[in-house]
């Protein structure tokens, strides 16, 4: 593991523990009362996995047209990013709209086409442990799709008529509740690299076992 | 040069096809058999629900249309032409735009079976905008099968292709597959609600035109051993 | 193979044993604006359940990932030590 990865680990940890206090002091929001401080970790969870989707597809992009055995690891260990992020956020959403909005669930567009997105990925893990050899060429081609799904799922809610809140409350948010959402995104986003970087270490000694097995039997 | 091997490869694809109906008859049977199974599941008081026939068209299109893909690629397998067309000095994404354009004339030709079959199960009053139903099919299609032709054959030397198919291809194709059922269930609407319609087939356009230039884009890499 | 069997039997009781009520009768049509706190009980919700298992579902999901990717890294390494021994030994 690299240097900065035990200091950035306690960071993490040290942020994670004062989050809370951020969250417990964000005035409440005036119709949702308390639980709308779910946001706090609905929105973070969301956008990092869309970020997550996004790197899963560049690095896709990258190893489909490069051969860089690296990019391949990156698209995996992103992918499965999406697929945890993805869950979070899609199971605390419901559990804030089943207050807010009254309904476990709304087939509107940006729950649709983020339960769509997050399929894909699952999809991406699955094509990698069971479609034998050449499965890491075809699952970066399903990446490539599932990167293109992103903006839909991002610009989607500003375009049609929903229940979702728009893109238009996070930069009007008051800084008294900005604060707190920032600070938790800030915190995801530290997570997601040194999970990210947990994970492809894995990559990288599973590629170093199959090195060594290969020298070995020669 | 690019038209003339889109060509060749349909032909081929046709040709093979025309000899054997293999595939035809096989998918058309499975998706007149889904069709049925819906129309018995949503049966209620020996009646079935009118408000079914969009999606339960589209259901059965993407099933069958999962169907015929597998087929066709695997009879290419099973004959080892895919190592030929790939050895042949031929752009790739003509090969590709070549087993797109049969895919699609396959579900095309399915369609024609179904769509009277549903109209005739749901009392759904398909025939009102014949013109409009077949664009809204055409895209629908073009869109679906453009996924499909490449996933379909990126999967051909796959272990467990035959249920990785629509592992893949469902989520992807979801988009296409809603906006094809409600411009269909906006069409089947007693008064035309025009909007409505170009809407959701700028959307399927959108669709289509994204796809087949990714599939595009990815088919030669994806291709290379 | 048990140590599956007992977590798909863990994963079932646990979906089993959360509370989803969605199973509520209709709520009755509101004519007018009626402040929250003069609601019949069953058309209020508490929010405190639902943020707390929201939290801690967050917290359980990251931590069942690190869990996942250490346990992984662990097998990986153990059976990158094993070789590598095996290889240092001079063969017979």
């Amino acid at each position: 593991m690299p240097k900065w990865f035990v200091p950035a680990a306690v960071v993490c940890g040290l942020m994670f523990a004062a989050a809370p206090i951020l969250i417990a002091n964000a005035p409440y929001e005036s119709t949702m009362g308390l639980v709308q401080k779910i946001f706090y970790v609905h929105l973070p969870s969301a956008l990092i996995f869309l970020l997550a989707a996004v790197v899963c597809g560049v690095a896709s992009v990258r190893f489909l047209f490069g051969g860089n055995p690296r990019h391949d690891r990156i698209a995996w260990a992103a992918a499965e990013l999406v697929v945890l992020f993805g869950i979070i956020t899609l199971v605390t959403g419901p559990l804030w709209a089943r207050k807010a909005w009254g309904v476990w669930w709304q087939w509107d567009v940006r729950l649709t086409a983020s339960l769509m997105g997050w399929m894909v990925a699952v999809a991406y893990l699955l094509l990698r442990k069971y479609g034998g050899p050449g499965s890491d060429k075809l699952a970066a081609g399903l990446a490539l799709f599932g990167m293109a799904n992103v903006p839909f799922i991002y610009i989607s809610v500003n375009y049609w008529r929903t229940i979702h809140p728009t893109t238009n409350v996070l930069p009007t948010l008051p800084v008294s509740m900005g604060l707190p959402v920032w600070f938790t995104f800030a915190t995801f986003f530290l997570l997601f690299i040194l999970l990210l970087r947990m994970r492809v270490r894995l990559e990288e000694q599973r590629a170093r076992l199959d090195a060594l097995y290969l020298s070995v039997d020669a | 040069m690019f038209a003339r091997v889109v060509w060749l490869v349909l032909r081929k694809d046709l040709t093979v096809e025309v000899r054997s109906l293999e595939i035809a008859y096989t998918t058309l049977f499975f998706a007149v058999s889904c069709v049925l199974v819906f129309a018995f599941a949503l049966v209620r008081e020996g009646r079935a629900p009118e408000d079914g026939a969009a999606g339960i068209l589209w259901i059965s299109i993407a099933f069958a249309g999962t169907l015929a893909l597998g087929r066709a690629f695997e009879r290419e397998r099973q004959s080892e032409t895919l190592r030929a067309l790939l050895l042949a000095p031929a752009a790739r994404p003509a090969i590709y735009v070549g087993k797109l354009l049969g895919i699609v004339a396959l579900l095309g030709a399915c369609e024609m079976v179904l769509v009277p079959l549903v109209a005739l199960l749901f009392q759904a009053p398909l025939f009102a905008h014949p013109v409009w139903l077949a664009i809204i099919l055409l895209a629908g299609t073009i869109g679906f099968a453009a996924v499909g032709t490449l996933f379909a054959a990126m999967l051909v030397r796959a272990r467990t292709r035959d249920v990785l198919l629509p592992v893949l291809l469902y989520p992807i194709t979801v988009p296409v597959i809603i906006a094809g059922v409600r411009a269909t269930a906006t069409l089947l609407q007693p008064e035309l609600d025009m909007d409505s319609i170009r809407f959701w087939l700028a959307l399927l356009g959108c669709f289509d035109v994204v796809f087949v230039t990714l599939a595009l884009w990815t088919f030669e890499p994806l291709m290379t051993d | 193979m048990m140590r599956r069997l007992l977590l798909a039997i863990l994963l079932v009781g646990a979906t089993l044993g959360v509370p989803v009520d969605t199973q509520q009768p209709e709520p009755k049509q509101q004519e007018e604006f009626v402040p929250i706190d003069q609601l019949p009980p069953q058309d209020q919700l508490p929010a405190a359940p639902l943020l707390v298992t929201a939290y801690s579902f967050v917290v359980l999901a990251l931590f069942a990932y690190v869990i996942s990717v250490a346990r992984r890294l662990g097998v990986v390494q153990r059976e990158l030590d094993r070789l590598q021994s095996d290889v240092k030994r001079p063969r017979t």
